[in-house]
């Protein structure tokens, strides 16, 4: 297990080191630049041959590269030209990572208090109204893009019934202390309970934006697996031993059909980040996912490289926790 | 009914007698500032915000491009135009405490000459190297070359000659006067490069000191927001609002939703499509006087049929901007004559005028010999101007009048910052879409710079009055007396429409402001320098 872990985390770091180096010179390949972020339509030719020099963007990519990587040790990733401009990238990036977390955190809690339940009370009484009226719902939740939806959602209940707040993490001047970066927490630390509560209130919309996608995935394969597992021999063998419903449900049907929905909210966690990047900018939420929107429109590339490769490296530590919640929950992959 | 009117009389009477309004004003802003030392800032998004707590020696008289005095009470010139003196305001401290005299101006000045590094690029200091020119330890010459203090309350600046920039320029936020103890304390000067950008000094980002209506309090950016608060001490009349607060949304339909929606008060540059819906909605919507100009910008570098006049006249005869005005741009936009709006300096009513005309642009080009010209037309996505507020749509207006007067159009749409402007301003395109929103009052801020060096987006290197042009323009500006220098740009007008044309332009559109119903006394600026210590808010 061990052995194996370090193996994973070796991996990791291979990952990390190719991708960094064919996203520093992708990004170097795409027209425009922090030259132009940076001068904007006043440049002429002079000042933008002065800032290439200055900023050694005239160097070859290897020697750029270079200097990257030697900053990049001492934990200086470059600063912010777009996103926030003059700020370090790496504080960019811790300063929005808390935002990101809580939206994808809530939104996969209620994907999952959600999909699986009604993924597995459907299947237990399958052709039922619950089951047609899951189904439905969740082939909706795939097919309609996030941004209608979050439309419709700030439509009714920020615009008509003024019930929820429109955009945002926090309402502008509320006086909040920050400890840890998330707003909710913090509110609960500090027992300022009003900036917990605006936060949440702030969430509830994105959250749900986001939870779709992820809901009916989880939901339909839940589903899928508790109805297959139904099937199987060792159920039909459980019912024949004289074991209890609530045994067999518990330790048979529940326990085995949970295997493949596991691997799945894995995914989808990796997914979540490429779902915020609409969320985040629909309901202006500063994560990640608004870094990396608005960090391709102002060619920030200091942000951009952070953003990615922390991603990547979330996305991978994911897997590996997948994985290793796999052997947990299957005995027989920890014999190997 | 009744017995809320009576409270809301009882309300404002209570506000009134507490000498002022405490409200709070949330502005939504499209970006986060770059930095809070507008020395080193070329963005509006950074002045929006330093505006409210920096003042120049001049300043702007509200919903004008007028200069006025602001910190300086009054200032004369010397006879040869190169000595200026100004009488500055007493009493006045900076929000720190340090007192604004004389030797506070001087500091000010000299930090901005003796820039050095990272502080030298025009990144950083744009309006200084646009004004002043080079810095004390480079070889480019600078206007500035001394300033002096007399007395606390006189300071004079030396300057290398004559310029039509004065004093009028001393009025753009870059130069607003700064606590030089502040400066000093959080070390203001401290720019460098690093990997592909700028790092700011301590000062820039968290302690900027000026001597405006209101102080920075905090820039929370996990939140997106940046809160000023009421200069207690203010030396003019106080800010009627006690805070003021910025929040930074950068898509322009959650700006709107916001302000519907009451979390914010109001935002800059609303898409024209929505005005009518807003203003039905019970928003107020002002529309600034145009101060922009929008140009159908031509490059003489690659295609040689357009070094012809001809070629460039027919352009100018085949565009329908009566009809672009009128289609593409919002209500109180005009058809441009010139390359800036009559309300500056120089503009002239005789220029030749070109009225959409395509038979005689079909006839120029077949002159020229070029029936059958293409021509690269570059137009720009993921951007709107506030002279451009719908490029492709423009675009499209205006390759179709090109087409029906037998140009092939060879479209070429690059995103803003991923392309565009690299392309444009390295000269690669043949046609394209640009503008310039005036900085101040001054010809030489709208002609000087498109066609005062001739290398870049014009590259009228290539025609043979391209170096000529530029030497007139420098001429006018160095001409102190001021009947002289309008007659001479006046006639740079009348030449460029007639005998250079070097672009075509097209329009002055006038940028909008939102804001709801509860913020009252918010006087638009032409400039889009909105100041809002003369704002409150109502309790409608």
């Amino acid at each position: 297990m061990l052995r194996y872990t370090v193996r994973r985390l070796g991996q990791l770091v291979i990952v990390v080191a190719v991708l960094s180096i064919l996203l520093f010179a992708w990004l170097r390949s795409l027209p425009g630049g922090p030259v132009s972020a940076l001068l904007g339509n006043r440049a002429t030719p002079e000042s933008r041959a002065a800032l290439i020099q200055q900023l050694g963007l005239d160097q070859p990519l290897y020697v750029q590269y270079w200097k990257f990587l030697q900053r990049a040790v001492s934990g200086n990733f470059g600063v912010s030209t777009g996103v926030q401009p003059g700020t370090p990238a790496l504080e960019v990036f811790l300063q929005r990572m808390p935002a990101t977390l809580e939206l994808s955190a809530l939104a996969l809690l209620l994907a999952v208090a959600a999909g699986i339940p009604l993924g597995y009370f459907a299947a237990r009484r399958r052709g039922s109204w619950l089951d047609n009226v899951s189904i439905t719902w969740s082939l909706v939740g795939v097919a309609v893009p996030v941004f209608f939806l979050a439309f419709l959602l700030k439509y009714v209940f920020a615009l008509e019934l003024g019930a929820l707040p429109v955009s945002g993490r926090h309402e502008a001047g509320i006086n909040a202390t920050e400890v840890t970066g998330f707003y909710i927490l913090d509110g609960l630390l500090t027992r300022e309970w009003d900036a917990a509560w605006d936060a949440f209130l702030h969430l509830i919309l994105p959250a749900i934006a986001l939870s779709t996608i992820p809901f009916s995935v989880i939901f339909r394969i839940t589903r899928a697996a508790v109805l297959d597992v139904t099937e199987e021999d060792y159920v039909r063998t459980a019912h024949s031993k004289g074991l209890t419903e609530r045994v067999i449900r518990a330790r048979h049907i529940l326990r085995n059909a949970l295997l493949p929905v596991v691997t799945i909210i894995g995914l989808q966690t990796g997914a979540l980040l490429s779902g915020a990047v609409l969320t985040e900018q629909v309901f202006n939420l500063p994560g990640l996912g608004q870094a990396l929107s608005l960090g391709f429109q102002r060619q920030d590339f200091a942000v951009l490289q952070v953003v990615i490769i922390a991603s990547a490296m979330v996305y991978v530590l994911v897997n590996l926790i997948v994985d290793l919640a796999y052997a947990a929950i299957d005995p027989r992959l920890r014999t190997r | 009914m009744l017995t809320a009117s009576l409270a809301a009389c009882a309300a404002s009477e209570r506000d009134s007698a507490a000498g002022g309004n405490d409200g709070t004003m949330v502005f939504g802003a499209a970006g986060a500032p770059a930095l809070f030392d507008p020395f080193y800032a070329s963005d509006g998004e950074t002045f929006r915000v330093t505006r409210q707590m920096m003042e120049g020696l001049v300043g702007y008289k509200p919903g004008t491009a007028e200069v006025q005095p602001e910190l300086a009470t009054g200032w004369e010139q010397s006879e040869d135009g190169t000595t200026w003196t100004f009488q500055l305001r007493e009493g006045v401290k900076f929000h720190d405490g340090t007192p604004f005299n004389a030797e506070a101006v001087c500091a000010n000045f000299e930090r901005w000459y003796n820039q050095t590094g990272a502080g030298q690029n025009s990144a950083l200091s744009y309006y200084w190297i646009e004004t002043f020119g080079g810095f004390a330890d480079d070889d480019k010459p600078s206007l500035y070359e001394s300033c002096e203090a007399p007395d606390p309350t006189t300071a004079v600046i030396n300057l290398a000659r004559p310029t039509s920039k004065f004093p009028d320029a001393l009025g753009l936020d870059s130069f607003s006067m700064q606590s030089p103890t502040a400066m000093e304390k959080y070390q203001a000067n401290n720019v460098r490069a690093q990997g592909s950008s700028f790092v700011y000094s301590e000062y820039a980002k968290k302690h900027p000191t000026g001597t405006g209506p209101f102080k920075f309090e905090s820039y929370n950016e996990g939140n997106g927001t940046i809160t000023l608060t009421r200069n207690e001490n203010y030396w003019g009349e106080k800010a009627k609002l006690s805070r003021l607060i910025f929040k930074i949304i950068p898509d322009e339909n959650v700006r709107k939703e916001e302000l519907l929606a009451g979390s914010i008060d109001g935002y800059d540059f609303p898409n024209p499509a929505d005005l009518q819906s807003l203003s039905d909605a019970g928003f107020n919507v002002q529309v600034r006087d145009p101060f922009n100009i929008m140009y159908l910008g031509i490059t003489q570098k690659n295609n040689p049929a357009l070094r012809d006049l001809k070629v460039r006249k027919a352009l100018a005869y085949a565009v329908d901007r009566k009809n672009l005005v009128q289609a593409n741009l919002p209500e109180g936009a005009e058809v441009a004559t010139q390359f800036y709006p009559d309300t500056v300096d120089g503009y002239a009513k005789d220029v030749q005028k070109y009225s959409h005309n395509p038979e005689k642009a079909k006839q120029l080009l077949a002159e020229a010999g070029h029936s059958d010209l293409t021509l690269r037309f570059y137009w720009p996505t993921q951007v709107t101007r506030p002279y451009m507020p719908d490029p492709r749509g423009i675009f499209n207006a205006i390759a179709g009048d090109l087409r029906a007067v037998g140009i092939t159009v060879e479209p070429v749409s690059k995103p803003w910052n991923g392309g565009y402007l690299d392309d444009v301003n390295n000269a690669r395109a043949d046609l394209f879409l640009l503008g310039w929103t005036g900085d101040y009052n001054s010809p030489d801020n709208f002609i000087g710079t498109f066609f005062g060096s001739t290398e870049n987006q014009f590259y009228t290197a290539a025609a043979p009055w391209g170096e000529d042009l530029a030497k007139q323009l420098q001429a006018a500006d160095r001409e102190p007396d001021p009947a002289k220098r309008e007659a001479m740009y006046a006639e740079i007008n009348r030449k460029l429409m007639a005998q250079y044309l070097p672009a075509v332009p097209l329009s002055h559109s006038p940028p909008a402001i939102v804001t709801s119903k509860q913020v009252k006394g918010l006087q638009p600026s032409p400039l889009t320098a909105e100041e809002f210590a003369s704002v409150s808010m109502s309790e409608e």
